[in-house]
């Protein structure tokens, strides 16, 4: 047996190895994010982010692409969120542990896992070309709803099982139907939840770049779209374009749209988690 | 009799009908999503192996302009690099979730999970973005290479896009152990440390186990930053100096070269083939994750009962 | 003519926890009918019958008849809803919904489609009368509801079926959490309110049984022993087991 004196090392020991680790972990995230702002901030400007791309995106702007990344996302919530939020409530409020609900259960966990590249195979062979909407911003949105469907199903089911059973045994006993009882009490009690688990799902999809390279994403096209069945520029995938593609590409501009891509989708993380966190603060139950 | 009085109209009643027929509907989507995925890439991807022959697609040239269709490289460029990924992600991710679990004062776990899960929630374009301009000229410096883009870079950072999953699954799973198997333990003389490692970790293993395939999950299908850090070279990976030169692997070569063909041609469903491939091995991945869940559940419920 | 007729009854839950078997039982209107015994007999579940919330629980098997004024309402053709309307209940703990104190009371009415706001003050004001709460809150409406203490938010519960103006309230171990003082005011406002409605309680204890009931049903194991008077029950039981269970020595 070891000495208590030996097995306090070894715990000391530990610890620090774990703090260390995790160090590693954490400095790293902190790092990036602080580099990109401190090598992209020079490059914002008013031209940057409202003009239109010039010489070969070599100058301007990239408004289009802030653009086309803003519509992304606004058309995936169009799809996702009822969907997503359906999916939840029906999991949280209707569905009785049997077979059925544990394949939907699997399938949702694979949809989770399913690797974005292929997301975009699928867009491109169903929404692209078989449905022939082109590449475009719906048939990217599309793409873009179905894999964002798994984090909004999850968190938002989350939200309506964290409301207490009894609220609606009280609903139900003094008369109110199902619906009346999820419409009137689950649903705006789970709200600060949902909308964090809706958020966190569009960032996704608003930082994603392989499932829209084939189904809507433009090298270039210095106009707005006009259209949901118009191809559009957008962000992530204008970061890859600039970074890879384009010879004697000033750096400062790359920078500059890592970094307002990364502000865009971190404001929406930050946004996220402080409505969870106010909401748990207030929270009656 | 006034039991039998309908209250709520029926317009009313209607509408609750629509409501929760939609509900249903998008309840049962999810499988309706995964099943349709699956065939479309069966449709497109098949026709592949009627045009090619099957010696060629198991051969190790990959070289589509002649016609070469060699998936081997691409597969073992996946394996080499997620290999190094999980070696990377998984001791750190365990160890970060231990350590933020059982150790860290509460203030600390409150300040670096979300930090953490922020890295989950960054786009991989952004980390590929870096990658090309500050890690892999570094490694080049660092190892003297003749290039930075190779498998170890992409390891390294497809490991730390897999740590915030492994370790907040993991985070999670280390959480639901009861206060009351620490307790004993702790009662039992045992330190700190050996009830870590020898109760609690033990009591979570399903979880972390879960985590891990999870992080696995998520690196092999990890797209925008390998293909921008790993040189894309299809060569098949042949020992562990491999991992110091350029490789390609499945996701990236779909990314990069659908963009290029033909709708319809060979190339074009050889690449859905090689999406087939990816699907099927994210499936068997997560329905291993999914089953150690579930089982786990089985058995807490048999305990409970 | 009796308010409740309960004729061979009997029910099983999928997990097999807690069933009732072949009760029969008539329930007089305007008077406290108290079903008591230990825990796990199938009190809760035989009010959970009589406004049908058993539909949300994994019944099995179900058989015999119930009857609320010669209505079958086992009748799968009942329109549950309104039975609920008519046949309140109050559970042992007081949950109040996350609203105001108002919201509250004028819930049940709204989901039942009562837009009058007019209506809606009335029943307001009148539940909380009859709950005996009108003196404390009536400055605070729109408060939280959660602001309250326990024995005015069991008591808020009272008045929020009250509100709906039902036939029949069950009251399941309404006090169970409450204090001695809170206890004697929500018994005081069911022997008030027995003029106008039927009262089926679940008590808290024996001596609650016996200070409160007109009508007194001992349930053992999911069996119905004995039904007597109040005062013959508590002080006159006919059965062996009873008697043994009034005076504490099982339970």
């Amino acid at each position: 047996m070891k000495s208590s004196h030996m097995r306090h090392r070894q715990q000391q020991f530990g610890f620090s190895l774990l703090t260390l680790m995790t160090l590693f972990t954490v400095i790293p995230i902190a790092g990036v994010v602080i580099y990109i702002l401190i090598l992209g901030t020079p490059a914002i400007n008013w031209e940057f982010l409202t003009g239109f791309p010039r010489e070969g995106m070599r100058a301007g702007g990239i408004w289009p692409a802030i653009v086309g990344t803003f519509y992304l996302t606004l058309g995936t919530s169009v799809f996702a969120v009822p969907f997503g939020i359906g999916a939840a409530i029906y999991l949280s409020e209707y569905a009785s542990d049997n077979r059925a609900t544990q394949l939907i259960r699997i399938a949702i966990i694979n949809l989770a896992g399913i690797p974005s590249v292929v997301y975009g195979l699928f867009g491109l062979g169903l929404f692209v070309l078989f449905l022939n909407f082109g590449t475009s911003i719906l048939a990217g949105s599309l793409t873009l709803s179905i894999m964002t469907l798994p984090v909004i199903i999850s968190t938002t089911e989350e939200a309506l099982r964290a409301v207490p059973q009894a609220f609606r045994t009280v609903s139900i006993s003094v008369g109110a139907t199902k619906w009346q009882t999820i419409r009137r009490i689950v649903l705006p009690q789970a709200l600060p939840g949902i909308l964090t688990g809706v958020i966190l799902g569009l960032e996704r999809a608003a930082g994603e770049t392989a499932p829209i390279l084939f189904t809507v994403a433009a090298f270039f096209l210095p106009r707005l779209p006009n259209s949901p069945l118009d191809a559009t520029m957008a962000l992530p995938y204008h970061l890859y374009v600039i970074s890879t593609q384009v010879p004697g590409m000033p750096i400062k501009i790359q920078y500059g749209t890592a970094l307002v891509l990364l502000v865009f989708v971190l404001s929406m993380n930050i946004i996220a988690t402080s409505i969870r966190s106010r909401a748990r603060a207030r929270r009656q139950w | 009799m006034s039991i039998f009085q309908n209250f709520i109209n029926s317009s009313h009643s209607k509408r609750e009908f629509l409501i929760t027929l939609f509900i249903k509907i998008a309840g049962y989507s999810a499988i309706v999503f995964v099943g349709m995925i699956f065939i479309f890439l069966l449709l497109e991807g098949l026709p592949a192996v009627q045009k090619v022959n099957l010696t060629s697609l198991v051969s190790s040239r990959w070289y589509p302009i002649e016609d070469y269709f060699g998936i081997l490289p691409l597969i073992g460029g996946s394996i080499i690099i997620t290999l190094g990924a999980t070696l990377i992600a998984v001791p750190f991710g365990i160890g970060s979730a231990v350590y933020l679990s059982e150790i860290a004062p509460h203030w600390v776990r409150e300040l670096l999970k979300p930090l953490v899960e922020i890295l989950g929630g960054l786009p991989s374009v952004v980390l590929g973005f870096l990658g090309m301009l500050v890690l892999s000229p570094f490694l080049r410096k660092l190892l003297d290479l003749p290039t930075g883009l190779t498998a170890f870079t992409g390891a390294i950072l497809l490991g730390g896009i897999a740590i915030p999953t492994v370790m907040s699954v993991a985070e999670d799973a280390l959480d639901a152990v009861p206060r009351s198997y620490r307790d004993a333990s702790l009662a039992m003389g045992a330190t700190e440390w050996q009830t870590i490692w020898r109760v609690t970790v033990p009591a979570a293993r399903s979880g972390v186990l879960t985590a891990i395939m999870l992080g696995i999950g998520r690196a092999i299908g990890e797209t925008m930053t390998v293909m921008m850090v790993t040189g894309n070279a299809p060569i098949l990976p042949r020992g562990i100096g491999n991992l110091f030169s350029p490789v390609r692997t499945m996701t990236a070569t779909i990314a990069a070269e659908m963009g290029e063909v033909a709708n319809g041609s060979v190339h074009y469903h050889v690449l859905f083939l090689i999406g087939i491939v990816l699907f099927l091995i994210s499936l068997a991945v997560n329905i291993t994750a999914s089953t150690v869940i579930f089982r786990q559940k089985k058995r807490q419920e048999r305990i409970l009962s | 003519m009796n308010k409740i007729s309960i004729q061979n009854y009997s029910l099983q839950y999928s997990d097999g926890t807690e069933s009732l078997r072949n009760i029969s039982l008539e329930i007089p209107a305007n008077q406290i009918t108290v079903v008591f015994g230990p825990a796990g007999g199938g009190k809760s579940s035989l009010l959970r019958v009589l406004n049908r919330l058993n539909d949300l629980a994994d019944v099995i098997h179900q058989e015999g008849n119930v009857y609320l004024d010669s209505v079958d309402i086992l009748s799968n053709k009942l329109d549950v809803i309104n039975l609920r309307r008519q046949v309140g209940m109050v559970f042992a703990r007081p949950v109040v919904l996350p609203f105001s104190i108002r919201q509250n009371l004028t819930y049940g009415l709204e989901v039942a489609g009562e837009k009058d706001t007019e209506r809606l003050n009335y029943a307001v004001e009148n539940s909380l009368h009859k709950a005996a709460l009108w003196e404390e809150v009536k400055d605070r409406l729109d408060d939280p509801a959660i602001a309250l203490s326990g024995g005015q938010q069991q008591r808020l519960c009272l008045a929020r079926v009250l509100a709906l103006e039902p036939e029949v309230i069950l009251l399941d171990e309404p006090t169970s959490g409450l204090d001695p003082i809170s206890t004697g005011k929500v018994e005081a406002s069911l022997q008030d309110l027995k003029r106008d409605y039927t009262i089926i309680l679940v008590p808290h204890s024996v001596q609650q049984a016996a200070r409160t009931a007109d009508l007194a049903v001992f349930l053992l194991q999911g069996e119905l022993v004995e039904t007597a008077r109040g005062e013959v029950m508590f002080t006159n039981p006919q059965d062996q087991r009873t008697e043994d269970y009034i005076q504490g020595r099982f339970g």
